[in-house]
């Protein structure tokens, strides 16, 4: 018996983390697949143009944004803590372009976005050593039972992944598609977006936008999906 | 102006049946929703869809509130002469927009 717990334990690992892509539909996939059905590259396609108007190429090009969104949460010196790609993007346009601010959740953020993390695609993610606190921080924020659901993220997308939920597939709850495009939005979307969702969904208080808590379960999310690659601009259901 | 992404082949042989596919950014609202604030959010969609090759209708879409956000339309065309392919999207509020490509036959 313990053998063969052994056993099973072993193959689970050896699964690894599981993108959502892999239980979505055929048909979905597909549009995934072809970057002229993705609605998704519309966005980078506006990424690009914004990238070098908002003056972005005087310091880096599309070629040195390789890999970067596959290292985010990335570790900020001056925080000493976690700072995500939307928050690196309109903190460097604000502060060394001096440009007007960008509010997160917002089109032209999230087109830059899409533009810089689709230079990422295929690329496993790596996350930073540095961010261990984070990430112990934001498991205990994935792990804390909320909202008037009384429920955990990890009760759905540890416990019951790959279950149902009123007759939707529950995914692992992997980040590695961000910012992707969602059909039930009609539009990209960004991760903090999403987490609002399943707040949203279990009736909790919200995560302020960018603040320590949100950061950190965004860096045990990336922590937890190590390996996969990146798929910006994903499509999801 | 709005992002469109075309795949068409720029070369195809005589009699060659090529397929084009279109994705245009566009709301598609449909004129029935409550915004945020609880009014009716006004009707904005892409009408009309047509392709001209060398000025001749060779595909026309009608759409229709219905339609997702983004319209994506693949379809298929023979080709039997070099030319330009003009794609153009009609809709609310005065939307028009029009792409063109080139292809050549031989």
């Amino acid at each position: 018996m313990r053998r063969r717990v052994a056993a099973l334990a072993l193959l689970l690992m050896a699964a690894g983390p599981r993108s959502g892509f892999e239980t979505m539909t055929p048909e979905l996939q597909a549009i995934q697949r072809d970057d002229v059905a993705n609605p998704g590259m519309l966005s980078v396609a506006e990424g690009e143009g914004l990238f070098a108007r908002e003056g972005c190429t005087q310091c880096h090009t599309p070629a040195s944004m390789q890999g970067v969104a596959a290292r985010y949460p990335a570790f900020d010196e001056r925080r000493g803590g976690p700072i995500d790609l939307a928050g690196r993007i309109a903190e460097c346009r604000e502060q060394r372009a001096g440009r007007p601010p960008l509010p997160r959740d917002t089109r032209p953020l999230l087109a830059l976005e899409a533009f810089v993390a689709h230079q990422s695609r295929g690329l496993p993610i790596t996350p930073d050593p540095r961010l261990a606190d984070a990430r112990a921080e934001g498991e205990r924020q994935f792990r804390l039972r909320r909202g008037q659901l009384n429920l955990s993220c990890a009760q759905c997308h540890d416990d019951h992944a790959g279950g149902k939920l009123a007759g939707a597939t529950i995914p692992e709850g992997h980040p590695n598609g961000y910012p992707l495009y969602r059909l039930e939005w009609q539009s990209l979307g960004s991760l903090q977006r999403r987490l609002r969702g399943c707040f949203t969904g279990v009736r909790a208080e919200l995560l302020a936008p960018g603040s320590v808590e949100a950061l950190a379960l965004e860096a045990y999310l990336f922590g937890r999906a190590a390996g996969l690659p990146i798929e910006t601009p994903a499509v999801r259901p | 102006m709005a992002q469109v992404l075309l795949r068409v082949p720029s070369l195809a042989r005589r009699g060659e049946v090529i397929e084009i596919r279109t994705l245009i950014q566009h709301p598609m609202e449909t004129g029935f929703r409550p915004g945020a604030d609880g009014t009716v959010q006004p009707r904005d969609i892409i009408r009309r869809f047509t392709c001209l090759y060398d000025n001749r209708p060779v595909f026309e879409a009608a759409l229709h509130p219905a339609v997702a956000a983004n319209p994506y339309l693949t379809f298929t065309i023979r080709a039997d002469q070099s030319g330009v392919l003009a794609f153009t999207w009609e809709g609310d509020n005065g939307f028009r927009q029009t792409e063109t490509r080139a292809i050549t036959v031989t």
